[in-house]
């Protein structure tokens, strides 16, 4: 069945090389993760006639919108090799930060690009201590992880922040809430956020070095390019969006949670190897991460619309990922 | 007369359509030390795998050991049947101990089919006893001891299998002086008590001092064999060497420009003050046996390695060199000799393999790579190189080793270089292959590029370069106009000690 499957060569994998068979069923064979996610929204349409109305469907990406963007993110750290722990603590820490400056009158022309910039910061600081410090990144951002949730305790006192008093507390509300067309508004920004990923991943030289340092570090090196300045860029892009995730997130719930994203790393990893990127770097593509991200989002909805328990949906998320990643291995060592 | 304890009569093998060993006789007395020689590629490493049952032989041949035919399918028979090899790069796990490390996969067992930590150390401690090693703990990790003391674990491991017959791969290439007096006490020892020892060296200097017989491989067939004795280092050196050159180097006399690069008193790891000047258009050829220095010096000079001390010029102006990305910014490429680890991402594509040194010039502005300009750049090298392959996109992985360093080749060119290192360039490529990479290299001294060969393949040495300097232990020990250089002349500075 995979004869037909082009070899992975490239990072652009919607344009595999020129051989033979029907391009459509190159392309499927390329993207398993996207039949899976067909298959399983028509499943779920089968079974539940509510699924596929347009209010249903806006929910699932308003809902998917968050770990989307951790997940795009998390693409660029795993296409290096690494992985990034503190995602959800950085998500926790910024929106904190954010919260108190919202709510403190601080006009969201600053508060929010000093947001950003904090999330990126604190991203180039794991990045610093993986490349400069030789630090694993697993280690790394574990430690950043358990300091930072540490440090949102210490910083909101273990109280959520609120927004609303803020003179800008309607126009920051919209981030989270509005809708423009009908299309919420964090589904737009997580829009955005894949094209500029997915441009920078294939069309900037940046991308490239991404790939190159996750193929092989010590060619790269030897290339002449600078890998430390990659990794720490890598680790700040992943930093820069968990932030945008807890603005967006604190932005609809109007206040700033403590223990917001506790957890949240995990999801976004899921998404990432979902869609076929591989853990050992170099391999991977951030259409695939989307489709991860939406398996992921549909799953949860399709299970609570058939009024599965919140603890059986643990259980049934598990397999499926499970499911989905022997699949995709299994067609990897056949080709 | 004595039973040769391994016999081999008419060994032949090949690689498809190569003939790497031609009806090779060998024999392996017991109590006596046989030397194995000859130029790297000339089969050595063949014959072994053959001799410890990794490489089957080609049919019409035949193996004795202790004057029985035999066939060893594995190398767990070979060594069953007592046959051991000590490879150059030792084959111990750092963290267990001295005893679990001979043992492993054969350990006393205790009751309950417990591991009888007493009865393995007990043994453990008397064949290091017979090689005067007392002073290793059988206890200790083998991590924590000197390469010296790791080889002897492998002798000892050895003997633990009662081999008759031990096979030493360069023994003394990793060890000190005294490390070095140590295991040729250890092999009188072996000698002493009747096992045959087949000794691989470059070092001419301990095979007349250590060895009793000599084998000389040359091109996969067996030229000399015969007491050591018998011969002088001049005549081995010529039985080792000694075929014509063919016209398989099409050498293009050079129109040396000004200096390009001039190195002085350079220090680096390896690397013990080294001066030489090369210029442009001028074909640079380094000779030396392995561990000379060679690649070391290329390293160096490209900012893969640290510079302890001196100065490198190009075109007259200091270059600071601190990593690969200021040698390639200083337009000094390095093709490098091994490509699987440090040359290509195998997964990704020509494309971007090609592409991954120069995007700085194929790129817009804002870092956008401009994918026609990309395109067209490596579709033109891929033309001037006559890569064979289906397309652009297609992985590396997927090309011949002839192609994928042609690759590599037109990566670093892309780059538009200054000088070109060309470390190894023709390791794994076939014969026609070769003869296309040669032309290049003339193309590029034609272009005015300065390009430095470091290379152990001796005639390709002595059919391209312009000039040959030869390394020794991080030194410079000779130099040759070409022309003025032969393999003898080359291979006697090459050992020489500075």
């Amino acid at each position: 069945m995979t004869t037909a499957t082009p070899q992975r060569t490239d990072e652009r994998r919607t344009v595999p090389p020129k051989s033979q068979g029907n391009p459509a069923l190159r392309f499927l064979a390329a993207n398993k993760s996207l039949v899976g996610l067909i298959l399983l929204m028509a499943i779920v349409s089968a079974v539940s006639p509510n699924f596929l109305t347009f209010d249903n469907q806006m929910n699932i990406l308003r809902q998917t919108s968050i770990n989307a963007i951790i997940a795009c993110g998390m693409t660029f750290v795993i296409l290096t090799a690494g992985i990034d722990l503190s995602v959800g603590s950085v998500l926790a820490f910024t929106g904190a930060v954010c919260a108190s400056l919202v709510g403190g009158d601080t006009s969201l022309w600053i508060a929010l690009p000093a947001t950003l910039a904090l999330g990126a910061a604190l991203g180039a600081a794991n990045g610093a201590v993986i490349a400069l410090g030789g630090v694993q990144p697993f280690i790394a951002t574990l430690v950043s992880m358990t300091v930072l949730r540490g440090a949102t305790l210490v910083y909101t006192d273990g109280r959520p922040i609120g927004t609303i008093d803020g003179q800008g507390a309607d126009a920051f509300w919209a981030i989270g809430g509005e809708y423009v067309f009908g299309v919420p508004v964090p589904v737009l920004i997580s829009a955005v956020v894949f094209i500029v990923c997915w441009f920078v991943l294939s069309r900037v030289r940046f991308g490239r070095y991404v790939y190159a340092v996750g193929g092989n570090e010590q060619v790269t090196r030897l290339a002449g390019i600078d890998i430390t300045a990659v990794k720490i860029a890598v680790y700040a892009v992943s930093g820069l969006l968990a932030a945008l995730a807890g603005v967006i997130l604190t932005a609809r719930l109007e206040s700033a949670q403590p223990t917001a994203g506790t957890a949240y790393e995990l999801d976004a990893i899921a998404a990432v190897v979902l869609g076929g990127t591989s853990l050992m770097g170099g391999r991977g593509h951030i259409f695939g991460t989307l489709v991860g991200a939406l398996i992921i989002g549909v799953l949860n909805n399709a299970l609570n619309l058939m009024e599965v328990s919140s603890y059986y949906q643990m259980i049934a998320k598990g397999a499926v990922i499970l499911l989905a990643v022997l699949v995709d291995s299994r067609g990897k060592s056949s080709s | 007369m004595t039973t040769p304890l391994l016999d081999l009569h008419g060994i032949s093998k090949t690689f498809g359509p190569v003939r790497v060993l031609d009806r090779v006789d060998l024999t392996a007395l017991p109590g006596r030390v046989l030397a194995l020689v000859g130029e790297n590629g000339a089969g050595k490493s063949t014959l072994m795998k053959i001799v410890t049952g990794i490489y089957h032989p080609d049919e019409g041949g035949e193996i004795r050991f202790e004057g029985q035919p035999v066939r060893f399918t594995n190398p767990r028979q070979a060594m069953d049947a007592g046959i051991a090899i000590i490879h150059q790069e030792l084959n111990l796990l750092p963290g267990l101990s001295v005893a679990e490390n001979m043992f492993l996969g054969r350990e006393p067992r205790g009751p309950f089919g417990l591991i009888d930590w007493r009865t393995m150390r007990e043994r453990a401690r008397a064949l290091l006893h017979r090689l005067k090693q007392d002073h290793i703990d059988p206890a200790w990790p083998v991590g924590r001891l000197g390469v010296g003391a790791q080889q002897m674990v492998e002798i000892a491991r050895a003997l633990s299998l009662d081999a008759e017959v031990i096979i030493m791969d360069e023994p003394t290439d990793a060890l000190t002086d005294v490390e070095t007096q140590i295991l040729f006490e250890a092999i009188r020892g072996l000698k002493a008590d009747g096992k045959a020892i087949i000794y691989i060296s470059h070092r001419l200097g301990e095979i007349f001092s250590q060895c009793d017989d000599v084998a000389v491989l040359r091109d996969g067939g067996m030229v000399h064999t015969g007491p050591v004795a018998e011969l002088t280092e001049a005549q081995l050196i010529h039985h080792m060497v000694g075929r014509d050159i063919t016209d398989q180097y099409p050498y293009v006399p050079a129109e040396a420009g000004p200096v390009r690069l001039a190195v002085t008193d350079l220090t680096a790891e390896g690397v013990a003050g080294v001066s030489f000047e090369a210029r442009a258009g001028e074909v640079v050829g380094f000779a030396g046996l392995m561990g000379a220095g060679r690649t070391e010096l290329a390293r160096a000079i490209y900012g893969a390695n640290r510079i302890w001390t001196g100065t490198v010029l190009l075109d007259g102006a200091p270059v600071r060199l601190k990593s690969p990305r200021d040698g390639v910014r200083a337009g000094i490429a390095y093709v490098t000799e091994d490509r699987k680890a440090d040359g290509l991402i195998q997964p990704h594509s020509i494309r971007f393999n090609m592409a991954l040194g120069s995007l700085g010039r194929l790129c817009r502005a804002g870092g956008v790579v401009d994918r026609d300009r990309e395109r067209s750049a490596v579709a033109e090298y891929m033309r001037v190189f006559a890569v064979k392959a289906p397309d652009m996109d297609a992985a590396v992985q997927t090309l011949s080793g002839g192609n994928q360093q042609k690759v590599s080749l037109a990566k670093s060119l892309l780059a538009q270089p200054r000088v070109v290192i060309l470390d190894e360039p023709t390791r794994g490529v076939d014969v026609g292959a070769r003869r296309e990479i040669y032309q290049l290299v003339n193309q590029l001294k034609a272009q005015g590029l300065c390009v430095l060969l470091m290379s152990s393949d001796m005639p390709e040495l002595l059919g391209l370069s312009d000039r040959i300097l030869v390394l020794s232990h991080g030194r410079v020990t000779g130099t040759f106009a070409h022309g003025e250089a032969t393999q003898e002349s080359i291979m006697e500075r090459a050992v020489a000690v500075p």
